[in-house]
């Protein structure tokens, strides 16, 4: 479904550009979770939005294909119609635009890209009511400003809810577990569940911590360090890591 | 007769298009509107001011006591356009100021207010949004005077631009001017450019970057209608002023 081969890319900031993905190669296959940890730096949020395409985040080198396309060739907004969804680590502010208005014209945007039909006003609070309710999200704060005096747990929720009314095939979900409270963890990992664990659909979970993975296991475990997968393991990768630390398991 | 045109040094012209002042006809400095609120009545105007050639909308109003004077303006004039609007509260009055001035090309096109609180308990409320391109400017000149008698006066007045290109520009000129001393007065200025980051998280659902201009435009001059009761006719500016970017959009295209 994903292909990312020999991947580099860098940032330009005010010291000029700095390579950040050095040669990271990956595949995720549908029905596969896959989960990306590894130390503060190594790259992980840059190969999120590198997938996402946001302005300022420069590919140097390989490929990246999705369901056979060229990724990198597309506008942000192309990819989402193409169903790949990033889950924000920050999920922006937008005053004046309510998250259901916001909703309603991204869902429309795509399923015109699509050629499908668009969802009137009703059809679609019907189903941004029952996301809500799936991710314990008061339908009150979707007719809120998007994100707008929300906490950063309900941020998350809400990055999770539109996954579920936009229902991708692809979502990479940087650090969605950041911010939670056990609670809100166990609801967002069972959420993630709901709406993405199908054959058709590939998870690829960026976190810095387990504690996610007890909910939703992954297939595979990549640690990414210095801007290169350095080890793949299961489920249990993630474990001894979280007993014994990026280092020593890296030198295992 | 002999009365010359104002020009860039008067202060509350400092702003405007020094041609298109020596060009228009005196007389059109001296064509003000009166109106007349009477006492406990609401008066509420809409206006959409789009003339092609160099125009000048200029308001006199005195709003008697506990009377509303309602304002709502969408500048998008093709060559210099201004609106003025000079008002007088008595005790207990209102009034309310909603302005958009919105488009490209090298047009100023500018709101100047003077509102005057002399008696006590009189309320103003202004809001005024920008959003220009190209090398068009916008501009907000608002003087608030309270004189001895304005005890209790609470004003406020709040100006953002939004500069979506280089070379476009705004200009705010606050202008308080206090002899009581029980009084409130709250005044901001902002000058930004479109937030990009909401931009981008805007397209990675799928919306694409100008549907995504658009609606951030439309909640940013929102602000500036809030006011307006008559949802239906605020819905009929907001259009109006959004029309003027969607042309712009297309030529581009």
């Amino acid at each position: 479904m994903l292909k990312i081969e020999n991947l580099h890319a860098e940032i330009t900031g005010d010291s000029g550009a700095k390579e950040i993905l050095k040669g990271l190669s990956l595949e995720v296959n549908a029905g596969e979770i896959h989960a990306i940890m590894g130390p503060n730096g190594a790259g992980k949020s840059t190969l999120a939005y590198v997938l996402g395409g946001r302005p300022g985040y420069e590919v140097t080198q390989g490929t990246v294909t999705f369901n056979g396309k060229d990724l990198l060739d597309m506008e942000p907004h192309e990819r989402a119609a193409l169903g790949m969804f990033l889950g924000f680590q920050y999920p922006v502010e937008i005053p004046g635009v309510s998250n259901v208005q916001f909703l309603r014209e991204a869902l429309n945007s795509q399923r015109r890209a699509r050629g499908e039909e668009l969802l009137s006003g009703g059809e679609f609070l019907k189903l941004a009511k029952q996301k809500a309710g799936l991710l314990k999200l008061d339908m009150e704060m979707l007719k809120r400003n998007v994100n707008v005096g929300f906490s950063g747990g309900e941020k998350k929720r809400n990055e999770m809810v539109q996954m579920g009314i936009l229902d991708p095939a692809f979502a990479v979900l940087d650090e969605t577990d950041s911010g939670l409270d056990i609670d809100a963890l166990k609801v967002v990992g069972e959420g993630i569940n709901a709406i993405m664990r199908k054959g058709d659909k590939a998870v690829l979970l960026i976190t810095h911590y387990q504690r996610l993975l007890d909910y939703v296991e992954p297939d595979f475990v990549h640690i990414l360090s210095a801007g290169q997968i350095v080890k793949t393991g299961g489920a249990d990768l993630a474990k001894q890591l979280e007993a014994e630390g990026y280092d020593e398991v890296m030198a295992a | 007769m002999s009365q010359q045109n104002p020009t860039l040094k008067d202060e509350e012209w400092r702003y405007a298009d020094a041609k298109a002042l020596a060009a228009l006809s005196p007389d059109t400095f001296e064509a003000w509107r009166d109106i007349d609120v009477a006492p406990g009545e609401t008066h509420r105007e809409c206006f959409v001011l789009h003339a092609a050639e160099p125009s000048l909308t200029r308001i006199r109003a005195k709003v008697g006591e506990g009377a509303r004077l309602e304002l709502f303006a969408v500048n998008l004039g093709g060559d210099y356009t201004r609106m003025e609007v000079i008002t007088r509260l008595e005790t207990g009055a209102h009034f309310e100021f909603g302005g958009v001035t919105i488009g490209g090309g090298d047009a100023v096109r500018e709101f100047v207010t003077r509102t005057t609180h002399d008696e006590p308990e009189a309320t103003s409320n202004q809001v005024v949004r920008a959003v220009h391109w190209g090398e068009a400017t916008g501009n907000f000149l608002g003087a608030i005077n309270v004189g001895r008698g304005g005890q209790r006066t609470d004003a406020a007045q709040d100006f953002k631009a939004l500069v979506l290109e280089k070379g476009a520009a705004a200009n705010a000129k606050p202008e308080l001017e206090i002899f009581a001393d029980d009084v409130k007065c709250a005044h901001g200025a902002a000058i930004g450019q479109m937030d990009e980051m909401a931009r981008y998280y805007m397209a990675s659902r799928g919306i694409a970057p100008d549907l995504a201009k658009k609606l951030l435009v439309r909640a940013f001059i929102a602000d500036a209608l809030a006011a307006l009761e008559d949802e239906r006719e605020a819905e009929r500016l907001l259009d109006t002023a959004l029309a003027v970017l969607d042309d712009a959009e297309a030529m581009i295209a």
